[in-house]
């Protein structure tokens, strides 16, 4: 820095800054040294699950307690794998979370970010009230209202084709919407894409308007092409917890049909001890996860940051 | 109010109708009446999803934790007052037993899953080549479905497993272990340490971003002045943490006391009751149980365990203003 200059003579300052340079190197050092260790905390027991998923039981418990457990050597096959896909449909599943996922990211988007926009940009009676309603609601864990919203959707009007005729019946338990439609509107969501589309000026609205442009026409022709770092935002962080879902499903999908991923895991782990097998259902669900954070890590990264707005 | 034309009008008068103001006027009339209902009408479906799957399940969570109802049951819930609240305090040491897990695990684990997220959130914001990569790394775990890493621990805790033969081998064979999950004093720890590793990396994030709000000058200045690295930390980076800190700590108390999963997975609350918690226990009865009453008084009762967390953040970031 040249201001260092003006406060120290130049004679000292060679030292001075020798002293400083091998201290900073010093530093470096270590904290590499402390970054390298957290790493491996980090990821040794993925390894080590990715590394036994390929190993036969019997080889996976004796290489314990030497390296070889971090290695994929000896009886490498893909063999616990197939022995995952004959015991559990787990295609099925992975479908069923694909879908829910998507479903449940994609209306999100939709009816979240018209909400939003209907919230920062336009005028109508009760606007601030129903603003303040739905900050209001970020406060409730959604622990607290599983277990009566189970009590809720069981009594909840659906339709069901039976014999080729639509009837009306009760229930909502055992299908897909159960596992959809309570997780589409998210506070959180409409909190973000709120504030979001309030940075975008009035004056586009105005100009689109004069030039007879309808409402939606506006949020989906103007705001929503200029809100992409939002709406990745926002679909970064209601995918995981939407592929991640266990205690709702856990609750209302009995049908085996209907699980999704995590809760067959649940389901495949308690009647099979086998491990090589476990390990190699949760590497199957853990790796496009993986793929899909690696692909996209600073966006995760910065969707995360973003989240600490909430307090 | 309309237009700037109608201001020198007497208050009271009625509009004159032959004047040029009036259509325009109306004009703008209707045109903020539709976008009046324009704008009730795009954020419909969100309010009304919000009100049908947050709204009322609260209001059920209130209403049902006096009633006696249950999940399946040809005959209506009855009013019970406050029957359940009776039971949970005095005649269901289940229940008692769950608060205390819940809390001890919140304690240990606020300060430390904080402090660690503190550490690791200094060592990757150094200006310092892979820096990103470590970042990566340490997030790596919070991209992990917890069921997924739950039973991955579970695999780790066994007696022979990987957790005791490293420490088997650190201590040259001094130490020899125990199977942690089936050992009552030790089956909450094991899960404390799995929960931390697992969410650890997302606190990191926010510190980081909190870090990073802080302006160079002001460590440039410190430096100037002849401060240490500690000295740095104490004077420059902790007191712009301030709101953050407030921040990670009601996040990490708020997800400990809803700690569920790895129980369920892990342990079913066992060994004797050494990991059962609030919501594990309110959904035994509540679901597992059919006892939709009593398991809704529970989850009111985690409900205000929260709301008094977020009213002391509040209290706390209002003190600062």
């Amino acid at each position: 820095m040249a201001t260092v200059s003006l406060t120290s003579r130049p004679a000292s300052r060679t030292s001075a800054d020798r002293v400083e340079h091998v201290l900073r190197h010093r530093r470096k050092v270590w904290s590499y040294v402390a970054m390298s260790a957290l790493a491996v905390v980090f990821l040794f027991p993925l390894v080590f699950m990715f590394v036994s998923s390929l190993k036969p039981d019997a080889q996976i418990l004796g290489d314990v307690g030497s390296p070889r457990a971090f290695l994929p050597v000896g009886d490498i096959s893909l063999d616990n794998y197939f022995g995952v896909f004959d015991r559990v449909p787990v295609g099925q599943f992975l479908v069923n979370s694909v879908l829910v996922t998507v479903l449940t990211v994609g209306l999100g988007l939709v009816v979240n970010s018209m909400a939003g926009f209907a919230l920062s940009r336009m005028r109508w009676k009760g606007r601030s009230v129903v603003l303040a309603l739905v900050i209001a609601t970020l406060i409730v864990p959604f622990e607290t209202i599983a277990v009566p919203m189970v009590y809720w959707v069981a009594q909840l009007p659906t339709l069901v084709m039976e014999g080729g005729v639509l009837k009306y019946d009760f229930g909502w338990l055992n299908s897909y919407h159960v596992q959809i439609v309570p997780f589409i509107a998210n506070a959180f969501s409409i909190f973000l894409f709120t504030q979001y589309f309030s940075t975008i000026p009035k004056s586009l609205d105005e100009a689109a308007r004069i030039d007879g442009a309808g409402w939606f026409t506006i949020y989906r022709r103007i705001i929503v092409p200029l809100a992409g770092p939002a709406f990745a935002t926002v679909a970064i962080l209601t995918f995981l917890p939407a592929w991640n879902q266990y205690l709702w499903p856990l609750m209302v999908v009995q049908q085996e049909e209907l699980r999704p991923v995590m809760v067959g895991m649940q389901y495949f782990f308690q009647l099979n001890t086998a491990w090589g097998e476990v390990m190699a259902y949760t590497s199957l669900i853990t790796l496009p996860v993986l793929i899909v954070f690696l692909s996209f890590q600073r966006a995760f990264v910065s969707s995360v940051a973003a989240s600490g707005v909430k307090g | 109010m309309t237009t700037s034309a109608s201001i020198p009008a007497p208050p009271h008068a009625a509009p004159e109708p032959g004047t040029v103001e009036a259509p325009r006027r109306r004009r703008i009339a209707a045109a903020r009446r539709s976008e009046g209902r324009s704008g009730l009408a795009m954020a419909t479906p969100a309010l009304l999803l919000l009100l049908l799957f947050l709204v009322i399940p609260v209001l059920l969570a209130f209403g049902l934790s006096f009633t006696n109802a249950r999940l399946i049951s040809p005959n209506p819930p009855r009013f019970v007052g406050l029957d359940n609240f009776v039971r949970a305090f005095t005649a269901d040491p289940t229940f008692l037993r769950s608060t205390l897990n819940t809390f001890v695990f919140a304690l240990v684990i606020v300060p430390v899953q904080a402090g660690l997220g503190l550490l690791l959130a200094v060592l990757v914001n150094q200006k310092v080549r892979g820096v990103a990569m470590f970042r990566v790394i340490y997030f790596v775990p919070v991209v992990t479905s917890i069921v997924v890493v739950s039973i991955l621990w579970q695999f780790m805790y066994e007696q022979d497993g990987l957790v005791n033969s490293f420490i088997n081998t650190i201590t040259f064979g001094a130490w020899q272990g125990t199977a942690w999950l089936n050992n009552p004093s030790t089956a909450l720890g094991a899960i404390i340490v799995l929960s931390i590793w697992q969410a650890v990396g997302f606190h990191m994030l926010i510190w980081l971003s909190g870090l990073q709000t802080i302006p160079e000058e002001l460590y440039e200045a410190a430096r100037m002045d002849g401060a240490t690295p500690w000295q740095q930390f104490t004077n420059v980076t902790w007191p712009g943490l301030r709101s953050t800190m407030v921040f990670v700590l009601v996040t990490i108390t708020i997800a400990a006391l809803g700690l569920f999963v790895q129980v369920d997975v892990m342990t079913q609350g066992g060994p004797v009751n050494s990991t059962t918690t609030l919501v594990y226990h309110a959904v035994r009865k509540g679901y597992r149980e059919q006892e939709t009453g009593y398991g809704a008084t529970i989850s009111l009762i985690f409900f205000v365990l929260v709301l008094i967390v977020a009213l002391v953040q509040r209290f706390l970031t209002r003190e600062k203003d």
